[in-house]
Order: structure tokens, then sequence, then C-alpha cells
């Protein structure tokens, strides 16, 4: 659903990671455009969740180029990656345990607040506006996402499938451009995934956000791609439509085995 | 009880009774006294027998009736209307109920902290400032440990950097105390800041045996650098502090200066000092609990608690882990300089001695003890930790070992500290309506 002005938000060029003699990811090409859910898929170890490293700075690319927005970000810290725009959730979940799932929204906000320590320390009026619309913007992801109610709990006592909603909430209040999310389907059941369908593609239609997707359920990636990449062993093997990888002999072949 | 109960009760009861004989036997029942050029063995006093083999009954009795007994009391538990959680959690519940009353409830704490010294006898006022010296140590720590997760071990050596900046500038400038308060704390949280650094790659047990290795470099350094902080032999004669340029003492050490005493016409009394001390260590207290109780709830004590929780994450929401784990180090340092220059003041003596790695574990201790990050709980055991070795004083060979055994009960009774800190809670409008009010309660164990 791309719309008439859309540009290239992400852009990587034979992305290459070795770990000692390893070849995890052999010369990757990806490119997002902006309103678009991008999915990549592959069999387990394919190297998925390594290009997903690369991208938002956990590690050091060994090879290529990655472009965000016309700018090189090959290399950066994660944290800045991560102010540009992009965040990413994680395969197993990573949410503040011991904190309140209200805390967890807030504490995301960081770079957005007003972090002065004297004007915190003495309630200034630019500070409480700053902690009230972070209040505001936590209040609302929290009403999508159906958790409002548990606001006060800590995060770590709420159920899988509303951890997954909450670490998806968690990355919407930073505001970023470009959502990853690793695998955000597995363990959740047939209900909640359907949910997770709706609210990845409200985020594309709604909220500016293009979104990189990792996941194993095909009949999820299908429905809500607009492109596909798939990843064997580290080499891209395929990319296009859904239909067009649907149909595609080495992609059947790489998933199911030789016939 | 039936006879297979009673039994097993039996044996149990025998076999603690025999490692309790062997145990106490051998390092209280027998003596060495030494005879010409050796030792040898005698028995102990026959009191400390008599005491003994009274032990060694009561603990018989007890280990044979230890069910029925432990039925009893859970029975006695059940009856009395207690409330499910402790006195102190009702407490901290019912202050988020009602602020009006906790803030009154404060002002008459406060009321009272500040006329009781002059009710109370010098000793106490003497040891309540000690108290409140460790009061402010274990919040330092606090920010470190209990909310940035970062175990530091070398946390007296921030102490040390303020009550020497005091000591030295005292005595090569001639500053005063109010000066150097600041400047201490400054100058702590350089330290801290410049230590920082080569540490944060670091995490858990690697960054505790660093900053142990810290600690104790400042003091050896003091130690050592004898030309300027007099090695072994301290700093003596640090002035106390002044109250606007008032002294303490019977005349005047500065010239055209006026006695506390003389400026309002009184008799001399050298109660007044030890008062005046309590309360203006009252007052950094207080300072201290406000100030972290405010960072508590800013996104920088927030960030610190995210860290701990999980730095991955953090970063991957943009949060400069580098930034954090410095800012919190700092912080944390900040207030060791600051109880540090009161340190100086207060005793007018100090040499490497005070800061030895004991102190750190005391202090890291009371922030266990009291229940990490939480506020109130530091405070109390801060407290229980400094006057209980005081009124245990006959026991002073066994202090250690009573000390070891309130931590093994305390991780047993209550394996979160004392009072453990409590989440915020933030109320957020029904919805519908998109507007929040911010009802942020005081709760987060203030």
């Amino acid at each position: 659903m791309s719309t008439n002005n859309a540009y290239t938000l992400l852009d990587v060029e034979d992305l290459t990671m070795r770990f000692g003699g390893l070849v995890a990811v052999n010369k990757v090409k990806l490119d997002i455009q902006s309103g678009q859910i991008v999915s990549i898929i592959g069999p387990n170890g394919a190297g998925k969740t390594t290009v997903f490293n690369c991208l938002t700075g956990f590690y050091k690319p060994s090879d290529g180029r990655i472009s965000y927005k016309g700018d090189n970000i090959t290399g950066s810290k994660n944290h800045q990656i991560s102010r540009m725009g992009i965040v990413r959730t994680f395969q197993h979940v990573r949410l503040f345990k011991n904190m309140t799932v209200l805390e967890n929204l807030l504490v995301a906000q960081h770079r957005h607040l007003n972090t002065g320590l004297l004007s915190g320390l003495f309630k200034t009026p630019s500070y409480k506006r700053s902690e009230q619309e972070a209040l505001d913007r936590a209040s609302r992801w929290l009403e999508r996402v159906d958790l409002k109610d548990m606001a006060n709990r800590d995060a770590g006592n709420l159920a899988y499938g509303q951890q997954r909603r909450l670490e998806i909430a968690r990355c919407m209040v930073t505001q970023p451009e470009l959502l990853m999310l690793d695998e955000p389907a597995a363990g959740l059941n047939p209900r909640e995934t359907e949910e997770l369908d709706e609210l990845i593609c409200e985020l594309r239609d709604h909220h500016n956000v293009s979104v990189l997707l990792i996941e194993h359920d095909m009949k999820l990636v299908m429905g809500i791609s607009d492109h596909i990449y798939v990843i064997n062993q580290g080499t891209p093997l395929a990319n296009g439509k859904p239909d067009e990888i649907k149909n595609n002999p080495d992609v059947i072949k790489a998933y199911l085995g030789e016939a | 009880m039936n006879a297979v109960a009673f039994q097993n009760g039996f044996k149990n009861a025998a076999i603690t009774s025999v490692v309790f004989v062997i145990l106490a036997g051998m390092m209280m029942g027998i003596q060495l006294i030494p005879s010409g050029t050796g030792l040898s063995i005698e028995l102990a006093e026959p009191v400390r027998l008599e005491t003994l083999a009274g032990a060694v009954l009561a603990l018989f009795l007890f280990q044979l009736f230890r069910e029925p007994l432990s039925g009893l009391w859970h029975n006695a538990k059940s009856a009395l209307p207690l409330p499910e959680q402790g006195l102190a959690e009702a407490l901290q519940t019912q202050g988020e109920k009602h602020p009006r009353l906790k803030q009154l409830a404060i002002a008459f704490l406060l009321a009272g902290l500040i006329i009781w010294p002059f009710y109370a006898s010098r000793g106490s006022v003497d040891l309540a400032t000690l108290a409140l010296i460790y009061v402010m140590l274990g919040l330092g720590l606090n920010i470190v440990v209990g909310l940035a997760g970062l175990l530091d071990l070398g946390y007296v050596g921030f102490y040390a950097v303020g009550a020497y900046s005091y000591a030295l500038l005292n005595q090569y400038l001639g500053l005063d105390f109010w000066s150097c308060l600041l400047i201490g704390g400054l100058v702590a949280a350089f330290f801290g800041f410049i230590l920082g650094f080569p540490v944060l790659r670091l995490r858990g047990d690697y960054l505790a045996i660093v900053t142990l290795g810290f600690g104790e470099i400042i003091r050896i350094l003091l130690l050592n650098w004898t030309s300027i902080t007099g090695g072994p032999n301290g700093i003596s004669q640090i002035p106390k502090p002044t109250l606007f340029g008032l002294e303490f003492s019977r005349t005047a050490k500065e010239e055209g200066n006026v006695p506390f005493h003389e400026f309002f016409g009184i008799d001399y009394s050298s109660g007044y000092k030890v008062i005046f001390l309590y309360l203006l260590a009252l007052l950094l207290v207080v300072a201290t609990i406000w100030v972290i109780n405010r960072l508590l709830r800013m996104p920088i004590g927030r960030a610190w608690e995210a860290l701990r929780e999980d730095d991955i994450a953090c970063q991957s929401l943009g949060m400069n882990k580098t930034a954090i784990k410095l800012s919190a180090f700092t912080i944390g340092a900040a207030f060791a300089g600051f109880a540090g220059t009161f340190f100086a003041a207060r005793q007018g003596f100090i040499s490497p001695e005070s800061f030895t790695f004991i102190e750190s574990a005391i202090i890291l201790a009371i922030v266990v003890l009291g229940g990490m990050g939480s506020q109130l709980g530091v405070v109390l055991a801060a407290i229980i930790m400094t006057i209980l070795p005081e009124l245990a004083r006959e026991f002073n060979e066994y202090r250690m070992l009573m000390f070891g055994l309130l931590m093994v009960l305390m991780m047993i009774w209550r394996p979160s500290g004392l009072l453990p800190m409590k989440r915020p809670h933030i109320a957020l409008k029904e919805s519908g309506n998109k507007q929040t009010s911010p009802v942020t309660q005081p709760a987060k164990a203030a």
C-alpha cells in the first residue's frame, strides 16, 4: 500500500557477516520503501536474526553497506541507530520485567523527554509538560494494545501474548519510522496471531511506520507482506511478491527438501 | 504426636545437640593457657560450662518440640487480627491512599527528630549522628547497586575522597566546612566519573572486583602519599562546621571570631556542638532523600532501573548505556563525598584506617538488608546496622558472628530486604478520554 510519494527507507547492499570462518550472512540485499511491510523468511538458522542484529547495530557487519534514508549507517552504534528511528523487538521478549507496564513505556521515551537534572529536580513547566506528553502517549498505546487495565502491574507478570503486545507498544512510543519485528507471532495462539496481523497493518496504514518482519507463520507472512525476501544458509535465495514466492521452486525446495 | 514423629524428633534433637556440643565445646568450652614456652589446654571456668550445658538442654528441648511449637505459633498468628502484609507494608499502602496523612506523618516525624536531641543524652545524639552518616552512604550506594544494578565494592573510596578533600583543602588552603561540603561532593563525583570510565564494559562479578580494587587503590594512595596526606598518621585538627561563622568551641580559634555561646550570651556547653552536628547531619540526610526521591521519578531514575533490568533492550530503545551507567556512578559518588566531608568535620581527625574494605561491606550490607532500591528500607537498615553493634558492645568479640547470623536470618526471612522497593502507581484516566491525569502518587518506597 505504498503511497505515491514513497521513498527508499532502508537500502542494504551486499551485507556480509563472518564469525571467524563461518559466513553467517552472505551478500544479502534488501530494500524497504516507506509504507511497506517487508518480510524475511528462511529455514531455522538461515541467518535472519543475524541480519537484524547487523541492521540495528548489535553486530558490526564484516562487509556491505547499510543506508537509511540516504545516510550511511554501517557500523553505527545500536543506540544511535534506534535514535534515527529504527527500533526492533526481540525473538525472546525483552521487557523490563520488574518495572510496571506504564514505566516500560515511559522509559522507552527517554530520548524524547526533558532529561535535564535541574529541571527535573525543581519540576519546571517544560519538564512537567514533557512528562505529561509521555504519559499521554503511553496511555494511548496502552489503550490500543488493550493493556490499559494492566498499566500498574509488573511487566513480568503479564501473560505471554500481552508481553508481546507490550513490546510492540514500547517500540511504538519511541515514534519510529522503521519497526523491525523478530518472530512476533512465535508462541501466540491463532486468535492472537490474527490480532497481531491487524495491528501490524494498522501501524503501517495509520502510524507511518514501515515494518520489517521475520516470521515463520506463513499465513501471516503471505497475508500482510508487500515484499518477501528468502534467505537460505545466509545467502539470498529469492525475493518478490508473496504470490511469486509461494510458487518459486527454489523456495519450496529449501523449505521442504529435495523431492 | 504419634510415636514415629516423636522418634524422628528425638533423633533430630539428639543430633543437633551433639553437633552443638562439639562445636561450642571446642570454641568456648576449652581454653588455651600459656605455660612456659608452650600452651596447655584447660577447661573453661565453671560458669561458662554451666551456660553451655544450659544451652544444650534448651536446644535439645526446642528441637524435640519444634513441630508442636511451630503449630502453636501458626495458630497464634492466624488468631491475631494482623493484616496479611507486615506492618511496614501496611503503612506504605496507607501512605498511598492518604497522601495528606502521609505528609502530616512526615512532618511530625521530622519535628520529633529535631526536638529529640535536646532531651537525649550526649552519647545517643552522637550515635544518631553516626547513623545518619550511614544513612547518607547507604542512600548513595543504593543508586549504584539498588537502582542501576552495578555491584560496587569500592564505594568507601569516594567517601575517603570527600573526607580528604575537606581535610586537605582546609589544611593547605584554609577553606571552611561549608565551601568544602560542595567541593568534596564535586571532587568525589569527579572521581566517580573518572573511575566509571574503565569499568563501563564490565558487568557483575568483574565489575565488583574492579571497583574493589579502586577502593583499595584510593586507600593505599592516601596511606603512602605521606608528604601530603600524612600517611598512616592521618590529618588531625580538622575544624568543626560553623553556624554562619559562629564556632562551637569554648574560645574562638580564629582571630576576631565569636563563639556560639558568647554570641547568644549563654553558658558554654560541649553539648551544643554535638546537637549542632546532629541537626546538620539530619539536614543533609533530608536533602539526600529529597534529591534521590526526585531522581527516582525522573527519566534518569527510570533509565537506571531499565538498565538493571535489561541493558540490551535499553540500547535498542535508543538509550546510551555508557551515559546512564556513568551518571549512576557519578551521582552515587557525589553523595559519598558529602558524607565524607561531614564525617571529617565531625571526627576532627581522619586516617586511611577509617576507609577500609569493611566499611564498603557494611554500606553494601545496609543496601541489601534494607531492600535494593528501597529508600525507606535503606534508612531503616542503616539505623539498625549502626545502633545494633553499639547495643551489643558486651559481645564485642562476637559482633561479626551476630552480624553474619543476622544476614543469614534476613536472607531466609525476607530475601528481598526489610522493605522491598515498591513500584510507583501512576493513575491513568479512563478510556475514551485522551487526556490522562498524572496523579503520581508518591509510592516508590519513599
